[in-house]
Parts: C-alpha cells; structure tokens; sequence
C-alpha cells in the first residue's frame, strides 16, 4: 500500500483515476482504517486529501454553507454559524463516535461509507444537503440521498469524490432536527434513526417537511408520506401519529445483533415524532 | 516498497520516524519510538486507550495513520509531566484512587486534559460525555469523574 | 488467643487513603503492561484461527507460509506432544486445535515472523482443510438428544438419561425436605431466568513475551492473575521442569478473572523454542472476544415457597450453564452460592454444565453466581410483591447469620449479612421517592472469598525501611494494601514501605490473584512474615542487651523490654535495629507460607433506581448504592473502587452485554463497538456504603472484597424493572427491544 497527500483537487483525481481498483480517499479514516484493519479492504494507494486547499473550510454559500470534504464533525460542532443554520444536521455529525472521533470522522466520509446507520445521513437528507462531486468529466452537484445505493456501496463513478458538501439556505421559521435511537448513551450505532426538517408559517402551521429515517432500509428513506403527515398541521398528536404509522409503513428494516425489524419499526416513528416536535421548537425560536 | 519519512513534533521535541504506508500512529509510537504509554486496547477506536492529542485535537492513536502526521504536533501521555511536577490531573488521579488496572488511565487523562482547555468548568455530565469514548472496566468511572471536576475547580483556581 | 486469629486493634496506617505505589507510573504511561515489553532479536507471533464453529481439521499445510522471508517459526497442535487427560489437556486443545476446531476463533496454526505484517501475510498462507461439522451454540438446543456432540468423554454419570453427551458436569448440595417445605408455603412460584454470556473486557488484550534458550530454560513475560499457575500449565504443556521456567507478571491491565488461565503463553514459547529467538505475541479485540475466556450463559430454574408473612420454606434451583467446548465447574460455584444469604430448613440446588460450540469460559468475578442469585432474587422480589411484603424486611427476616448452616454446606460464622441490610434499611436512598417509569430494585449478592497457597518476603533495609515481596499480581491496589499491612504491624510509617510482585523464581509458590484472596492470603501471610521480622528484631535486641529472648516484646515500631524485671533498657526503633543488624547477625528478614483457611464469606446488598423509556424501552439507572461488608477495609478508597467497579459491570450484563451468535455459530459482535460495556455517561454516580464486620478469620479481620460486587446489580437491575414497566422479565439483558417487547405483551 502507498499513501500519498495530494495538494490539489485535479491530482486527487488522476489518482484516482489511474489507480481504478485500487485506491482510497482517506479523509477522517475513522472508517477506512477501521476497514483496513480488519481486511474488509485492502487498497493499492490511499489518497489523503486533507491537503488539498479548501477542503477543511466551511464556507458561507448563498445564505447556506459549503462544508469542505476534510472538515470533522468536531469542527463542524463548533461553528457557530453552521449549529444557528441546520442545527439537526451538525448534532447528526457530532453523534459520529466518540470525542476522538469527532477529531477525525467527516460528514462526506460518513456518506461515501454508506451505512444505512449512519448519523449524518438522514438529517442531510432532511436538509436537503446537496454534494459536489469531483471526477475525470469535472464536478458536478448531486443530492446527497443519491450517494449511497445499498450498504457498504455508492454511487460515485470511478475516479470520482465528493469535495464539499452544500447545506442550502434556509427559510424563516424552518429548522430541522435529528435524533438515533442507541442501547448507551453513546459509542453505538444507531438502530434506527429520523431526521426532520420543516417549514412552519406565521400562525405555526407545517407547510412544508421532508423526513428522511435511517438503518430501517438498505438506504437512508425519504418518506414522504411522513412529511405529508406534518404538512397542513400544527403537528398535533393526531398528526404525529400519522407520522408514525408513516414512517413504520415505509420502514423495511432486517433483524440484527443491533435490533429487531419489530423493534425498528416501531422505535423509527417514535423518534420521528420527537425530532419533529424539536424542530418545530427551534422553527419557533423556542429552543436552539 | 521504501519507507515513507515523516518529521513531526512529539510532546514538544522534534521527532523523525520512517514508517510504511499501513503504520497507524499507534504502531509508530509504541513499536518505533518506544512511547509506550498509549495502549492498544481495540485497535478500532471504541475503547480511547491510545488517546493523544493531533495539533491540539483528541484523537485516537489507532485511527491515524503514521504517515499522515507529517508536519504535525503530537502530545502523548510521556508529555504531561513537567518533568518531575505531575500535572493536576495526575496528581487528582493519584488523590481520588480514580484508577485501579490502570491500562486506561493515560488515555482518560490525556482525554480529560483536552476537555479542561476546551472547557475549563464542565459539568459531571459534560465530563462523562466527553470521556465516554475512553472505556473503563475497574471504577465504574465514579472515582474519575471526580478526579476530573477536582483537578478542573483547582485548574480554574490557579487562573 | 492464637495470633492468627482476628483482634480488635486501633489501627495507626490501615484504614487510611494512602496513594498507592504504583500510581506514579500509571499516570506517566511508564507502567509495563503485557504488550509493553520489547526484546533484543523479538518476532512477532500471530494466529491462524478457525472461521468455522465445529469442524475436522483434514490437513494443515504450512509450507508456503514457512517459505516466506522472514517467517522463523511455524507451529501447529502437531508440535506439542499430547498430555494426559486433565486440566492442562483441556488448556493446550483450548490454546491450539488438535483434530477438530471447536469453536469460531479456535486457533489452528501460528506463525513467528520478523515483523508483523510478514506474520500477517505468513498467516494467511497457511492451507487448513476443514470438513464442516453441524454446530450448537445454545444451552437448550446442546442438551437435546439428537444434538451435535461437541467433545465425547466428559459426561458425568449422574447426568439424567434424557440429556446429550454434551451434558458434563453434575453437583447438587442442600438439606432438609424440600418437598415438605413447598406443602408448608403460603405461596410457590416457579420461574425460569436466562442470563447471556458476558466478557470481562479488560481493557488490556492478552499480550505475552517468551524467549526459549536451546537449554531448556526460558522466560516468559504475560500479563496474568498468576504467574505461578501460567508456569504450571506451560511447563506441562513444554514438556519443562518448572525450575526452567521463570515467569514474571507484567502490570495487569484488568483481568477480572479472565486472566486466571492461558490463550497465547504456550503458543509463544513454542515459537520460540523453534526460532531460537523471542517471540511476542499480544491478541487484537476481536480475538480476545473470540478466543479468550468469557464467562458462562444460564438456564436456570427456581422454586420458592414462602408463608404469607414471609418466611421462605423451601428453595429449589436447577441450574444449566454451559461454557463452551470443555468442562467447567462453575455451575458448581453457582449451585452453591445461589440461596447463600438465606438461613433455609430446606434447599436444593443442581448444577449441570453443558458443551457447546463456544471458547472455553474463563472465571468472571465471583463465577457462577451472578446468574444463580440474579434468578434467586428475582423469585423472592416477586413473591414480596404478590404477597405485600417489603423486599428488604423479607430478606432480613430470613438472612442467613452466624450458625446458620448455608445452602452449600458450611456453618457460617460471624457474617455482614444482616448489618448491611439494616444499613440499606437506614440509608435514605431505601425511602426516595421515585417518578414515573421508575423503579427500584433491591438484590443481595454473596461471595464465598478464599485463601490459599501463599507466600512472602519481608526484608528489614539496613536504613530501616522494609522490602515486601509477594507474588500475586496486583489488579487494583493490592500493593499498596500489603505495605499498609506490613507497616500496620512493624509500627512503621506507610512510606517506609515498598511491595513488589515478583517472579515465580524468586519467591516460594502462590496461588492465583482470584477468589478475592489476595488482600485476606497475601495481607495475612505479611502480617505474619512481620511478626517473624518482629520476633528477629527483639531477639537482636535480647543480644545487645544480654536479657532473654521472651523479655523483648514489640511496640509500635519499637523493641523494649518486656516489664520491670526484665532490666531498663532504651526501647530500640526498627531503624537502630536495622542499622546495628550487621553487627548482630546479619540481614534482617521474615517470611510465611501458609496455605491460608478463614476467608470469611462477603455479603452485599444493591439498591438501584433506574427510569425506562416506555415509547423505547431504554433504560437510564438514576442512582445506585452498594453496601457491602468488608471486614476491615485496609484501603477504603480501593474498596469503594472494587464496589463501584462490580457494580458497573453487573449493570452492563443485566442491561446490554452479551454474546451472539449468528445461525452459522459465528461471534457476530467481537468488538467493544457492539459488546456494549457501560461508558462514562451511561452511570451514575454510585454510592458505596462500607461495613466492618471483622472477618474472625484475619489478624486485621480483613474480608475479600473483589466479587461480591458483581453478583447483586443482575437483580437489582431486573426488580427495579419490574416496578419500572410493571411487569417481569425473565432474561438478561434487558436491552431495549426486550424491554420494549416486554412493556407491549403487559399492555396487551
């Protein structure tokens, strides 16, 4: 195995490029390292793009915030302007490990690993989180729920990775919320998951949602039967328990030493009607 | 495959290492350097015992690989003393019996010292929070965490 | 009176919260645990293991591996020469596979290689052919008839015909009619309790370094609870007198009873023997989870009958452990300690041990009887409720005390049991009240505590200091117990003090650090070896004066004439003693060896307030209380600590531990990601309550401290959650989707 440390995108790319089967963007590591360790994978070169300008910096970006590919969660938790703008998305990041975790692992790592549980995922899913990605044919721009296609695997083309990642703009009285469900208080990973954004109007009514669940599916779910469970409503219990027949109906989960496919079904609604009861908190300026 | 040079700086000194491409930092420190005093206790990041700090941000020493710490500065346990002086979280381990085994400990109180610069007055729950990634079978982290919030309020103290 | 019989003293060191002398290194990183040492010319050593849970071992072909560069050594069961039947038999088949690997994990084949990732590749190229076998991994499923035999041979006569040949092990103890004390009871309840397979998860991986001369001496470096047993066994193992073999114990990065036996040791000194250098080999997580010893999981049943005031009449528990691929006796251990603390007119109690497909079980503090007790207790937290009794007024009402004759035998002698309920009763934690979805549990927990081989050195320094030396390892302050003793008896400062653990060559034989020995054994033999200095001291001291030996007698730190008569004499300090010693005879010393009796059973008593999610069934413990008799507690600051410790992983098996296994009867969860031990936000602060019922037993009236902990959170635990969720659960752990699946059956 080789390690290099690219100062560029463009050289990123090419070794990328040319090394098809063999190589490995090293960002955090958190997982990669993992996964080296225990030969679930064994790369040629791993690409380090820690270097590359630009890629550990948060961004303001038409009213939103571009989170460069090497920024850690722990970084991330600290910016004041990105916790006031999606505050479910950065508690989402800091759910990732531990403390000395949070010190490497990254949003864009977290979503190229493609684990159906991973934290980030269904809060940027929820924000709308757009990525950047990178490649032989130049960028382009791709909905962050597009990336992973089943566990362990995404969707990135040869040569190709993702730079940043764009959280939008946000509205007046929207805000968004993530909570996981765990057996600790922490170093777990989640059993299932729910991540809430929404758009409240003047009088406290939804009037737009998205809810995106997580470790219920191979894939992080957008569900949009549960954002329509929220929309038109002021996310009363009636409304809330649509939500959670909602969530409980798109859930196709599996049975495992993390949890039961009964447990999961039931949990996911649960906590989608909390998240949704904090985002709203926050839309209202109740809570941040 | 030659090896991959690296220059670092390790507990303030200037330190040099060759390593392959696969070291973790773990691996160098311990096997290369001889700066035993981080432990391997999974080699995956879940246990905290290989807890040192990368140009002041807590990590876990087994998920960083040897070759990405070029240029970088590197605290470990073998740091903490002033030479003879113990630091106050030493010494309130020492006082509080916060440690039995003590596999964990140089971990826990490298995590602990990161904590109390990022936040010199945390909470019981903040403290348990934080080392929540350093596992600990003997205490029951009872005697830690207190050994924490003591050394924090003497910390604040000597402001 | 007898000196080795307990007196009541003032205690001048012990009692004190002295720092221990271990401390500094600990928290400076310079400690030498296991894996810490580095020798000249070191290989590295790695193991080929198993993926498979049962299977023939067809072939193993290591001539590619042996034809890498770098690799020194191969080794295979092939390479030792097969033992008797017996203890060390069963050790090396668990360390290496002979003809069948036994378990996912089993190691087949090692390599030593110059460096580690030559070992790794080495590894890897070693072919084994494997021939498949059907597996079983459950109790229930290994007892059947038709079930897939693990190992033939072990199947003790008194096993009931309607049991598989993976049955092994039998005992029962008890006394009076049981059947008559049932006809007696107001109330009978019966019930069946499941506990999982749970692992100590020390922090620190088995690690070990072994250099083999072409002499046939060698050394070995491990990290263990005892260095003289690891010597032992691999000496057997070797083929080697024991006198070639020294064994030093590195710092001991946890060990709570997992550390008692050997994985790797033999397989080191193999490696070495055949490369002619040292070999070191220190285990990842994953094999420490697969490979090492974790302890067993229960199928218990018990049967209660109690009068409507309270009073039980009879008890009854069948017991089925099993604990992997070898025989065991800790279902032993747990059919006698599971009706421990009450004072019954008749019990009865079976242990059976079962085969399975899973790594051999190693000791787990105060084996076997978490599970026992955690079923015991529930049965009686459940009668109180049925009956409208207060569950800590029924277990004072039939608390076992002094005379009573216990449910495995023995006649207790004085015994905490009864005060540390009464100090339960009195704490205030007893009567706070609790909110919704609270509850709150109350378990007693019992430890037999044991003595054993035992031996120390204690050296009077010319300078008046004093050298201990001891050979158990120390796994949570023991060292600086055993110098508080030694200067409690010379009358000496603490400081003066230092205590070593030394090698098996350098000081006679000692049984392993377990059993919560090694402050009562280890404490009492230097209390002892002290008084041989003593009695040295006021024999120099007879000398210089010219008076006889019987009229110096010892008083805090000083030697002086007896009375009166025995003439007026300056009483002479340990120091002035010391300092003339070569003038007087020489070196100053004392030693004992005693093969130590008296330990003096442990009582605990738990209390624990958690609150459960009803939407999730997550479980959050609010506040938790220990109370438990110490007899004398030496060093009260590491007392707590044993308390706090066996509490926290007590909570940890009743809540989240286990082991699990897939359908293909592989370990699923072999990493602390998903053997969930409870971290720092998960506890509480837990409150510890210490008793001081001399143990008659001790000079001091010391008590093993270490297991009893562990034994009473399981039904602390699992009675708080019946209040909790008002309604009972019958297996551990009550992890979430259990819990919930639990509160969803009770609402109907």
């Amino acid at each position: 195995m080789r390690y290099t440390a690219p100062s560029t995108t463009a050289e990123a790319v090419n070794l990328l490029a040319s090394n098809p089967d063999g190589a490995r963007i090293l960002a955090g590591g958190t997982d990669l390292l993992v996964q080296l360790r225990a030969g679930i994978i064994a790369p040629e070169l791993l690409i380090d793009i820690k270097h590359i300008n630009g890629l550990r910096d948060i961004v303001a970006e038409d009213g939103g915030l571009r989170i460069g590919a090497a920024v850690s969660g722990a970084e991330l938790g600290e910016h004041e302007a990105a916790r006031a703008l999606w505050p479910g998305v950065v508690e989402a990041a800091e759910l990732i490990g531990s403390t000395q975790v949070q010190g490497r692992c990254t949003i864009v790592g977290n979503l190229c690993n493609a684990s159906p549980a991973a934290d980030s995922v269904p809060a940027m899913v929820a924000a709308g989180a757009i990525a950047r990605v990178i490649g032989p044919n130049g960028s382009r721009d791709c909905a962050v729920g597009e990336i992973p296609v089943a566990p362990g695997r995404n969707s990135l083309a040869p040569g190709e990775f993702i730079t940043s990642i764009l959280l939008p703009a946000r509205v007046e009285h929207a805000s968004d919320a993530y909570l996981r469900f765990i057996p600790r208080t922490e170093m777990d990973i989640a059993v299932c998951s729910a991540g809430v954004s929404l758009k409240l109007d003047k009088s406290g009514i939804c009037v737009a949602a998205r809810v995106a669940l997580g470790a219920v599916a191979p894939t992080v779910l957008l569900v949009e039967e549960a954002a329509d469970a929220l929309i038109g409503t002021t996310l009363d219990e009636a409304a809330l328990a649509d939500l959670a027949n909602a969530c409980a109906q798109a859930s196709a989960p599996i049975d495992d030493k993390r949890g039961t496919v009964e447990f999961r079904t039931e949990v996911v609604g649960v906590l989608a009607k909390r998240a949704a009861l904090i985002a709203k908190a926050r839309a209202l300026g109740e809570t941040s | 495959m030659s090896k991959i040079h690296v220059t670092t700086t390790i507990n303030n000194d200037p330190a040099e290492f060759l390593c392959e491409a696969e070291d973790t930092l773990l691996d160098v420190l311990r096997d290369t350097l001889r700066l035993s005093g981080a432990k391997e206790g999974c080699g995956s990041g879940d246990c905290g015992a290989c807890s040192v700090t990368l140009d002041g941000r807590l990590v876990c020493a087994c998920l960083v690989l040897a070759a990405e710490v070029e240029g970088a500065k590197i605290d470990t346990i073998e740091g903490m003393s002033d030479g003879e002086n113990l630091h106050i979280l030493q010494k309130k381990f020492l006082e509080h019996a916060a440690l039995q085994c003590g596999i964990c400990t140089p971990g826990i109180l490298v995590a602990s010292k990161a904590l109390l610069k990022k936040n010199p007055d945390p909470t019981e729950s903040e403290v348990r929070l934080w080392l929540a990634g350093n596992l600990c079978r003997c205490t029951g982290y009872d005697k830690i965490i207190n050994a924490v919030m003591d050394a924090a309020a003497e910390m604040r103290g000597l402001e | 009176m007898s000196l080795d019989e307990f007196q009541k003293r003032d205690f001048k060191v012990v009692g004190q919260r002295v720092e221990r002398p271990d401390g500094i290194d600990k928290v400076t990183g310079r400690a030498m645990y296991g894996a810490d040492a580095y020798a000249t010319g070191m290989l590295v050593g790695k193991m080929l293991r198993s993926p498979h849970a049962h299977a023939i071992i067809k072939s193993i072909d290591t001539s590619a591996a042996e034809a890498l560069a770098g690799v020194k050594a191969v080794v295979t069961a092939a390479d030792f020469a097969p033992l008797e039947a017996g203890d060390a038999h069963n050790v090396l088949d668990a360390c290496i596979a002979r003809k069948k690997a036994l378990y996912d994990g089993h190691a087949v084949a090692a390599v030593a290689a110059t460096s580690e990732k030559i070992a790794k590749a080495a590894v890897k190229l070693i072919e084994v052919e494997y021939e498949i076998l059907p597996h079983v991994t459950e109790i229930e499923d290994a007892l059947k008839l038709d079930a897939p035999i693990v190992q033939e041979g072990f199947r003790n006569k008194k096993i009931p015909a309607d049991m598989s040949d993976n049955a092994s092990n039998y005992y029962q103890f008890g006394h009076g009619d049981v059947d008559a004390g049932f006809e007696r009871a107001d109330l009978v309840i019966e019930r069946k309790f499941r506990t999982a397979a749970t692992h100590q998860g020390y922090i620190e991986p088995h690690a070990c370094l072994a250099s083999m001369g072409p002499d046939g001496k060698g050394d070995l470096w491990c990290c263990t609870q005892g260095q003289y047993y690891v010597r032992a066994l691999c000496a057997q193992i070797m083929a080697m007198p024991e006198s070639q073999l020294r064994v030093t114990a590195s710092e001991i990065g946890g060990g709570f009873g997992g550390k008692t036996t050997i994985f790797i040791e033999p397989i080191a000194l193999k490696l070495s023997q055949k490369s002619g250098r040292p070999v070191k080999i220190v285990m990842s997580r994953e094999e420490v989870f697969k490979a090492s010893g974790p302890t067993v999981s229960s199928v218990t049943d018990v049967k209660i009958g109690m009068t409507k005031d309270g009073r039980i009449t009879a008890g009854d528990a069948y017991l089925r452990y099993q604990g992997g691929a070898f025989p065991n006796i800790t279902c032993y251990l747990g059919a006698q300690s599971a009706f421990a603390a009450y004072d019954l007119e008749a019990v009865r109690t079976v242990g059976i041990n079962v085969l399975t497909n899973r790594p051999k079980q190693a000791a787990y503090r105060a084996p076997g009887a978490p599970m026992a007790i955690y079923a015991v207790e529930s049965v009686v937290d459940e009668m109180c409720q049925e009956l409208g009794l207060d569950p800590l007024e029924v277990r004072l009402l039939n608390a076992a005390k002094k005379g009573t004759k216990s449910s495995y035998g023995p006649t207790f002698d004085d015994i905490g049991l009864v005060a540390t309920l009464e100090a339960a009763k009195a704490h205030p934690h007893y009567c706070a009240p609790l909110g919704p979805n609270q509850g709150r549990g109350l378990s007693c927990g019992f430890w037999f505590n044991f003595g054993g081989n035992t031996s120390v050195s204690l050296n009077i320094n010319f300078d008046g200091t004093v050298g201990v030396t001891e050979g158990n390892p120390d796994i949570g302050g023991s060292r600086a117990s055993i110098s508080m003793m030694a200067a409690e008896e010379l009358g000496i400062p603490y400081d003066k003090v230092r205590t070593i653990v030394t090698d098996t060559n350098s000081l006679g034989h000692n049984d392993v650090t377990d059993g919560s020995r090694v402050t009562f054994a280890v404490g009492l033999a230097t209390i002892k070896a002290a008084r041989a200095a003593i009695r040295e001291m006021c024999n120099r001291c007879a000398k210089l004066w010219d008076i006889d030996e019987d009229a110096v007698v010892w008083k805090d730190g000083f030697a002086k004439p007896a009375g009166p008569n025995a003439g007026d004499y300056e009483p002479m300090s340990l120091a002035e003693i010391a300092a003339k010693s070569p003038n007087t005879g020489g070196p100053i010393a004392g030693h004992f060896e005693v093969n130590a009796d008296g330990a003096g059973v442990s009582f605990g008593v738990h209390l624990c307030d958690i609150e459960v999610d009803p939407e999730t069934g997550f479980t959050k413990v609010l506040r938790y209380t220990v109370f438990q008799d110490a007899g004398k507690a030496v060093h009260p600051d590491y007392v707590e600590g044993q308390m706090q410790g066996g509490a926290a992983q007590g909570i940890g098996w009743a809540l989240n531990e286990e082991y699990i296994y897939g359908a293909d009867g592989r370990l699923q969860n072999a990493g602390f990601l998903d053997y969930r031990v409870p971290v720092a936000s998960d506890l509480p602060k837990i409150d510890t309550v210490i008793l001081e019922i001399p143990n008659p037993g001790h000079p001091y009236g010391v008590r093993g401290v270490g297991e009893t902990p562990i034994v009473p959170p399981l039904a602390a635990v699992s009675n708080a959650m019946a209040q909790a969720i008002g309604t009972r659960m019958f297996e551990l752990p009550m992890s979430p989707p259990k819990v919930l699946k639990a509160i969803k059956a009770a609402r109907g």
